[in-house]
């Protein structure tokens, strides 16, 4: 057993995540369980083998170019208004749980 | 023996008085399109009888979340209006066609198959939804689909399930299972699903249609909800491939709304479809006909590419060496990255809020509990596991070195060949309820379809007969970066010619 009952507690509390004791004896077989087949990774020497955590910095860009001058294209100039309009302060309040009309409201943080 | 599609609309009037017929299956864009053009209907009319489709069949299957009526009707009169000024209309004029519930429409509820966002009114349009409209579709709802798009079943959906049109008892697949269902029932000429694993390849595999995962950067994500950045696309679930082809060229191309769009030129896919098949070379890889492959399904896909061959086609053996390491690669990156994306849902902006929290990380956390389902809690468990301090190097590094051993194989097959044909799922449908317990089997789904992600590359699947138990199979054909126009003359060819 790699993962253990504690180090479920752990992540569940890094996520924010509460789950239940159920829940948690579940997470603990199958993250066993998955974890147990992606340690086939081991078998590879990846030593020399640069990551990739994008597939964007390998294609559709101009080859020639090196480092950021490659996505000159996806930068704009820094202007006061955008390409659009911010969302009008109403709408952007409609999803919200909980709202004043000028701000989100949350549960106090600080204690006076 | 391919029906043909021209006396649809002769069979029109019958229909539309209630008269429903699976005839529907075989209305085009095209065909809608001239259609409503040439006041055979109208556009309005058309989306009225689809809703009435929709009414009579969807209680059985589940592929729609919401509908948006009021949203499809105003667009239907605005093509019934420039088709009655004698204009030409755009080139899904008047089309109806369904969205997948991952894609934020302003003023239409988009859950993504969640709780967590039961009651969200997106303020905004998704991209590829904004560019349909402009083309002239009509979005007729949003589709069911997989919580946050993660599932291969679609039985994770927070509402309910969508079941299979061909065999109610099994599976639509997963993630885009509502999208290929409408299509496959006819309750939509054609639909946008997502793909970060196969979640739109496998569920047109399992619906018998045709489903497109473009290059990643090829269409913006601006506007869909976030699941796994690097690995998120979204692409086309048709009938026909000409239909994936025009939905493409209507979807595709650089949005400065979403920096990984790529400033690549798009060609026209509709006109590439008619260049000769004959010379290519088609790569077959023995990875992906192994252990696991089903009898039925292995002699589908090897019977299509010998058509293929029989085009003109040249088959040539590939090798690529890292697919048995793929699943486990995806899990980690896929997790790892939805495990940062759906922090946001904390109760605070939009969202389930828990009630009567006392603290502010009591809110956040009650509200994450009972808004997400249990595949979205695992895998945010595991995404955070492979990102913590000490795990680190070890899962969520290693991955990303994987990944690039993963798409060597690909740009090494690429050298050698135009294109690479594959099963897309190891089986036809499974049954509801198989695969629940067992959240690893369910994974194993996705064999052949995440290493395209991983990579970046385009893959199509289109229908290639079926099971003795009348289920649709599907072939992959998989191709170079930014190079959709091969695999869809190729899967056009093919099923001109079946």
């Amino acid at each position: 057993m790699k993962v253990t009952e504690k180090d479920v507690s752990y992540v569940a509390d890094l996520a924010n995540l509460e789950l239940t004791s159920e829940e948690r004896t579940r997470m603990v077989r199958d993250l066993n369980s998955i974890l147990g087949y992606i340690d086939r990774l081991n078998e590879l020497d990846t030593a020399n083998v640069p990551p990739m955590a994008q597939v964007s910095d390998r294609y559709g860009v101009d080859q020639s170019k090196q480092g950021s001058e490659r996505f000159a294209y996806a930068s704009r100039e820094d202007v006061h208004e955008g390409l659009r309009k911010s969302l009008p302060h109403e709408e952007a309040l409609q999803n919200a749980p909980e709202a004043d009309g000028i701000f989100f409201k949350v549960p106090k943080v600080i204690e006076r | 023996m391919r029906p043909k599609r021209t006396g649809f609309f002769s069979k029109f009037p019958k229909l539309l008085n209630g008269n429903l017929s699976l005839d529907m299956n075989l209305l085009t864009i095209d065909a809608a399109r001239s259609a409503i053009q040439e006041r055979t209907t109208a556009a309005t009319s058309l989306a009225e009888w689809f809703y009435t489709m929709i009414e009579k069949s969807d209680p059985q299957i589940g592929a729609y979340l919401t509908l948006a009526k009021e949203r499809a009707l105003a667009k239907a009169a605005e093509m019934d209006a420039l088709a009655a000024k004698g204009e030409e209309l755009p080139p899904l004029g008047g089309v109806p066609v369904a969205v997948k519930d991952v894609m934020v429409t302003r003023g239409v509820r988009s859950t993504a198959g969640s709780k967590i966002l039961g009651d969200y009114v997106p303020p905004y349009d998704c991209t590829a939804v904004a560019r349909m409209e402009a083309a002239g579709a009509v979005v007729l709802g949003k589709t069911n689909c997989d919580e946050f798009a993660m599932g291969s079943s679609n039985e994770n959906s927070a509402w309910c399930p969508v079941r299979n049109p061909r065999d109610l008892s099994r599976v639509p697949g997963g993630s885009s299972g509502g999208s290929a269902a409408a299509v496959a029932a006819g309750m939509a000429v054609a639909a946008l699903g997502s793909d970060t694993g196969g979640s739109i390849r496998q569920p047109a595999s399992f619906c018998g249609v045709v489903g497109l995962m473009p290059t990643y950067g090829r269409v913006s994500r601006y506007g869909l909800i976030a699941f796994a950045s690097s690995l998120d696309h979204i692409g086309p679930l048709t009938k026909t491939v000409k239909d994936a082809a025009l939905v493409l060229r209507t979807i595709a191309g650089r949005d400065p709304m979403d920096s990984t769009s790529a400033e690549v030129p798009v060609p026209d896919y509709v006109a590439e479809l008619q260049k000769p098949v004959r010379g290519l070379k088609l790569g077959m890889a023995k990875e992906y006909f192994g252990e696991g492959l089903d009898g039925e399904v292995r002699s589908s896909v090897e019977a299509a590419i010998q058509k293929l061959a029989g085009l003109g086609c040249e088959i040539v053996p590939v090798s690529l060496p890292h697919t048995q390491y793929a699943i486990p690669t995806y899990y980690i990156v896929a997790t790892a990255e939805a495990s940062a994306n759906l922090a946001r849902f904390d109760g605070v902006r939009y969202g389930h809020r828990a009630r009567d929290a006392r603290t502010l990380s009591d809110m956040y956390r009650r509200s994450r509990d009972e808004g997400f389902g249990p595949e979205v809690k695992r895998r945010i468990m595991l995404g955070t596991y492979a990102l913590s301090a000490g795990y680190y190097d070890a899962y969520y590094l290693k991955a990303q070195r994987v990944r690039t051993l993963l798409t060597r194989d690909f740009e090494e097959a690429f050298k050698k060949v135009d294109a690479i044909v594959t099963p897309t799922s190891p089986t036809a449908a499974f049954k509801l309820g198989e695969k629940v317990d067992d959240p690893l089997a369910m994974y194993l789904a996705d064999i052949y379809t995440v290493t395209a992600d991983l990579a970046g590359i385009p893959g199509i699947s289109v229908p290639c007969g079926e099971t003795k138990e009348k289920l649709p199979i599907g072939l992959q054909i998989l191709g170079r970066h930014f190079d959709e126009a091969t695999i869809l003359r190729l899967a056009h060819a093919y099923e001109q010619a079946s």
